[in-house]
């Protein structure tokens, strides 16, 4: 579970998110929208430990991400765009993971078999194009059966049977009691996986609920537009 | 978790940059060249000399931070796992300076073999290691503190000028300005305060071409050929090691990512 209270985070002048309280519970899948610069990455990456914010708290599992790294063995993490050292092999990189999170759990190899990853395992990242280091990242995401998995924009960049793929994979992991929080500016990916929104403007939550049904589909992008148009 | 995992990794990457493998080699013919042609072990040294002082400042400087800002991303991936930051920042280092060693030793292998590891082969070996440290934490500590890789790079090239070609000027002028007073103990001060300067000394002394120096040959001479000399001049090179990683790894662990 990850609990967010008060959080501020400041770039110069700039409020880049403010005033943000979250509790986003296990079992449920959150998705995060917004204008460009509402705040997504900065929110995302808070959670993450890559931003260090200036006001607030943020728990994972009851931990305080500023006291430890630790909390971050709970999370798996997908970027919006993926990028490896280019001299190395996959095995190497995915190596490196393992050796960082020396875990009990069984890792979980139903991306890394679905995106044929054991074929193109001894390559050099260099000679790989970006939509397979895609799939790569997605792998590494859910190889070590995290309880919590953040994911950036997890579609793009990815051929169309991947991104099916990937869909199935999110929706399978929350029957498992999962947490799934994932970025996206596809309205039926919100629709479709998700069962809560967080939609951001000007770095304050101006939408925490329920996504209406994929049958209520009108509704849905009424929704979202009136949310644009509200904050413009 | 094993501190130098990751290290590890992070040099098996760079031992296979063709960049690093091309500059290896490049470096190795210079020498190798410079050795058969120069004759004498000291005719040798002397003419590494500027190799060493000038393309391993600026090698280790453009190829460090060309890797960190190239590798940013990856570094952000590193920084979502279970592992201290600290951790992550001294692999990237360790393993750039371990890679810059290795090119290096691999480059003046002829040498080494053609005289034997003599002291002044030897001390142009350590002058040449601790540059690299040296100028790695440098290239680290600006590359860290600026994004824009544009203004980073600017910035290290000035500093590899600076410390090179312009800081030597800039002494020589003061120098020159002050030639009626007896300055010879500053000059000694003075070049302690820069790592190229502190190298290019150690090795001339060595070499006994303190005569050509003039007055403040013999300021050096007194200096570096005392054991206290040799310890300050030793602990001021350490600090020019440890005092930009420090700040590097300060500025890293309260980075923005």
């Amino acid at each position: 579970m990850i609990r967010i209270s008060g959080l501020e985070k400041k770039y110069g002048k700039i409020n880049a998110i403010q005033d943000i309280n979250l509790e986003l519970t296990k079992g449920r899948i959150y998705s995060i929208m917004g204008p460009n610069g509402s705040g997504k990455t900065t929110l995302l990456k808070s959670i993450l430990g890559l931003v260090l914010p200036d006001k607030g708290i943020i728990e994972v599992n009851g931990i305080n991400t500023r006291t430890t790294h630790s909390y971050r063995h709970y999370i798996g993490y997908m970027p919006q765009t993926a990028s490896f050292p280019q001299n190395l092999q996959v095995k190497e990189v995915i190596e490196i993971i393992k050796r960082i999170r020396v875990t009990n759990k069984s890792l979980d190899l139903e991306l890394y078999e679905k995106f044929n990853i054991p074929s193109f395992e001894s390559k050099k990242i260099s000679s790989l194009s970006q939509g397979t280091l895609q799939r790569l990242s997605g792998t590494i995401a859910f190889l070590f059966n995290a309880d919590i998995i953040i994911l950036d924009e997890p579609t793009v960049g990815l051929d169309p049977y991947s991104a099916e793929y990937m869909k199935q994979k999110i929706k399978k992991e929350i029957l498992k009691g999962k947490l799934i929080i994932f970025t996206t500016h596809i309205l039926n990916e919100v629709q479709e996986l998700s069962d809560n929104l967080v939609f951001l403007y000007e770095g304050r939550v101006k939408y925490f609920g329920p996504v209406p049904k994929e049958s209520d589909n009108g509704t849905f992008k009424k929704m979202i537009y009136n949310l644009f148009q509200e904050n413009e | 978790m094993n501190k130098f995992n990751i290290a590890k990794y992070v040099l098996f990457d760079i031992i296979r940059n063709k960049w690093l493998i091309t500059y290896s080699i490049i470096f190795f013919i210079t020498s190798s060249l410079l050795t058969y042609f120069s004759g004498t072990e000291e005719r040798t040294i002397s003419s590494l000399l500027n190799v060493v002082l000038i393309i391993i400042p600026l090698v280790c400087l453009i190829f460090t931070s060309m890797y960190y800002y190239n590798s940013r991303d990856f570094i952000q991936m590193l920084l979502t796992q279970p592992v201290e930051r600290s951790n992550i920042f001294f692999s990237e280092y360790i393993g750039l300076s371990i890679s810059l060693i290795f090119a290096f030793l691999l480059g003046i292998l002829f040498p080494i073999f053609s005289f034997g590891l003599t002291l002044s082969i030897l001390i142009l070996v350590v002058v040449g290691i601790f540059l690299i440290f040296i100028f790695t934490s440098l290239s680290m500590l600006f590359a860290v503190k600026f994004d824009d890789k544009l203004k980073g790079l600017g910035l290290i090239l000035f500093i590899w000028l600076f410390l090179t070609v312009i800081y030597d000027g800039l002494l020589l002028y003061l120098y020159y300005l002050l030639a009626d007073y007896p300055i010879e103990k500053f000059t000694v001060i003075f070049a302690l305060l820069n790592p190229v300067d502190i190298s290019r000394i150690a090795i001339l002394m060595n070499l006994d071409l303190s005569a050509m120096m003039g007055l403040t040959g013999a300021a050096f001479l007194k200096f570096f050929s005392n054991p206290l000399g040799l310890i300050i001049s030793f602990v001021s090179l350490i600090i020019w090691v440890i005092l930009p990683i420090i700040l590097a790894s300060k500025n890293f662990s309260k980075k923005n990512f």
